[in-house]
């Protein structure tokens, strides 16, 4: 479904992509984690025209997209929810998610959307009225979530969405992405710092360092994996 | 005190602070959203009031009636400066659109001054009479001693702005894209919304509201010249920044404050220093409210 070839980018001066080359097929979990200013960000970023490529090539079903501005990459099915989230602070919580459905215009999925989503996080209807910087972190979390599943993304882009929750939220976003990739078939690349939690509900993983990929496996495999351990898990 | 002196004051304040307000809205949209304070704002204003004064010229030597030809020329006077503003954020703002803000303020100045001089060579540089387009109604009559027939068209067409802008903004598509894109201009691109369009329209709004200023301020006052746009911004950025610039109730409410505040001035204690007791009073509301009336205090969150 997606493909990275030997991409390389440019953050600023620095080489934040060395040569990156991912495989991410239909309907699948993958992750992507390894330590802080690895490249993890950067690439999600590339992969949605915010940082451009400096060499290689990105495909998106076949489709080169390396060239294309994000609105354009958005409209192809492909949605990021952000490191910090980005919810629009001085929307209302009803506001952020009409923003996701910007590019739509099919009434009645929108509306299915919506108690799709409601369904799932019964916290964002209660405050649907309430402006997006008022809510608490986790529920932040569910709503820059939600508004990314507004969009109808086939790919979704998750980058850190563990970052300053509480243990138990962090679970409960969890389970909502395995329920997400489940119900929808929408294929999840999730970029954790969180390798244990990530690798466990992955079905394959890459490890990032220093702008390549040092490995690639099962997620299984990466959690039992020797140097996995060492260096990501604290064992 | 006179009472009737008193209400031909404040209804001379409320009439300049909504053409003030027309204005500042161009400014403190466009501050919004790419954080540039677009000096070339007033030129704008001045373009619109010059695009009336043609047209409504033409077309009353056609024989068209006074409000035809109002409604005309401000049309005109609409589509002209819009293309203005559109042109000016292509090329002067979104070169820029990644450099330092000096750099785009830098180039708003120049816009300002060439916009000013090309209307100058183009046009001439004395002053021109405006044609009185508003007529007397009739049934204003028995009220026209306190508020004349144009002040009531500058207040009432003001309020239909505001109206209008209000619904734009808070309700339309492209409004909430405006929104959204003025507080986080990445996730707007992640989620579709094509930033750079969004910068156009609001460029295009400001300009329109703007024209509708220039035309009616030109028709009420008489005269027009290619400097009228430097001062009027002058007082319109005062007010946005008064009232808290990024905030569109901000910039309305600084544009009536500011007009009352002169208006009461010059009217009781000397119309000498009349641009003296605006700054005066902008630097007194700044000392206290730093972010203006209406301003969101700047709190950085990481």
């Amino acid at each position: 479904m997606l493909k990275l070839k030997n991409v390389q980018a440019f953050y600023g001066n620095i080489q934040a992509l060395k040569d990156i080359s991912m495989d991410v097929k239909e309907g699948e979990i993958i992750t992507l984690i390894g330590a802080n200013g690895a490249g993890k960000s950067t690439t999600l970023m590339t992969i949605c025209g915010i940082v451009p490529i400096r060499s290689g090539e990105i495909l998106f079903e076949g489709q080169t997209i390396n060239k294309m501005p994000p609105n354009k990459i958005v409209a192809l099915g492909i949605n990021q929810v952000p490191e910090g989230r980005h919810i629009f602070p001085y929307l209302t919580v009803m506001e952020n998610l009409d923003m996701g459905t910007f590019l739509r215009n099919d009434k009645d999925g929108i509306k299915k959307d919506l108690d799709y989503i409601f369904t799932l996080f019964p916290r964002l209807a209660e405050r649907r009225n309430q402006a997006g910087g008022t809510l608490s972190g986790g529920e932040q979390q569910m709503l820059a979530i939600s508004r990314a599943i507004m969009t109808r993304p086939r790919l979704l882009l998750l980058d850190e969405p563990s970052l300053g929750l509480a243990p138990i939220i962090t679970h409960q976003i969890f389970d909502i992405i395995k329920k997400i990739n489940k119900d929808n078939k929408t294929t999840i690349f999730l970029v954790e710092q969180n390798a244990n939690l990530a690798l466990n509900v992955a079905d394959r993983g890459y490890v990032m360092e220093n702008g390549l990929i040092t490995m690639t496996d099962t997620g299984k495999n990466l959690l039992a994996n020797e140097d996995v351990k060492k260096a990501y898990l604290g064992i | 005190m006179d009472f009737e002196y008193f209400t031909q004051l404040f209804f001379g304040g409320l009439t300049r602070g909504s053409i003030y307000a027309l204005i500042a809205l161009g400014y403190t949209m466009v501050y919004g959203i790419i954080e540039l304070i677009n000096f070339a704002h007033g030129e704008i204003y001045m373009i619109g009031a010059f695009t009336g004064l043609i047209i409504s010229t033409v077309l009353t030597m056609m024989g068209m009636p006074a409000i035809a030809v109002m409604v005309l020329a401000g049309m005109a006077a609409i589509i002209y400066s819009c293309a203005y503003g559109y042109t000016m954020e292509k090329i002067a703002y979104k070169p820029l659109r990644n450099a330092p803000r000096l750099s785009v303020l830098i180039s708003a100045i120049g816009m300002s001054l060439f916009l000013q001089n090309y209307v100058l060579l183009a046009q001439t540089s004395d002053f021109l009479p405006f044609p009185s387009l508003v007529p007397e109604f009739e049934f204003w009559e028995p009220y026209s001693h306190i508020l004349t027939s144009p002040e009531l068209m500058i207040l009432s067409t003001t309020v239909v702005v505001m109206i209008l802008l209000t619904i734009l903004i808070k309700f339309t598509k492209i409004g909430k894209a405006m929104r959204a894109t003025s507080q986080d201009k990445m996730m707007a691109a992640l989620l579709g919304i094509n930033v750079d369009q969004v910068i156009s329209a609001t460029f295009v709004v400001g300009s329109a509201t703007a024209a509708i200023g220039g035309v009616l301020i030109a028709s009420h006052i008489g005269q027009i010249n290619f400097y009228m746009g430097f001062i009027a911004g002058i007082k319109a950025f005062v007010a946005a920044v008064l009232g808290g610039i990024g905030s569109i109730p901000g910039a309305v409410l600084g544009a009536l404050v500011l007009g009352w505040t002169e208006s009461f001035f010059t009217g009781y204690i000397s119309s000498d220093y009349e641009d003296v007791f605006a700054f005066i009073f902008l630097v007194v509301i700044l000392i206290f409210r730093p972010s203006g009336i209406l301003g969101r205090s700047q709190i950085q969150k990481v």
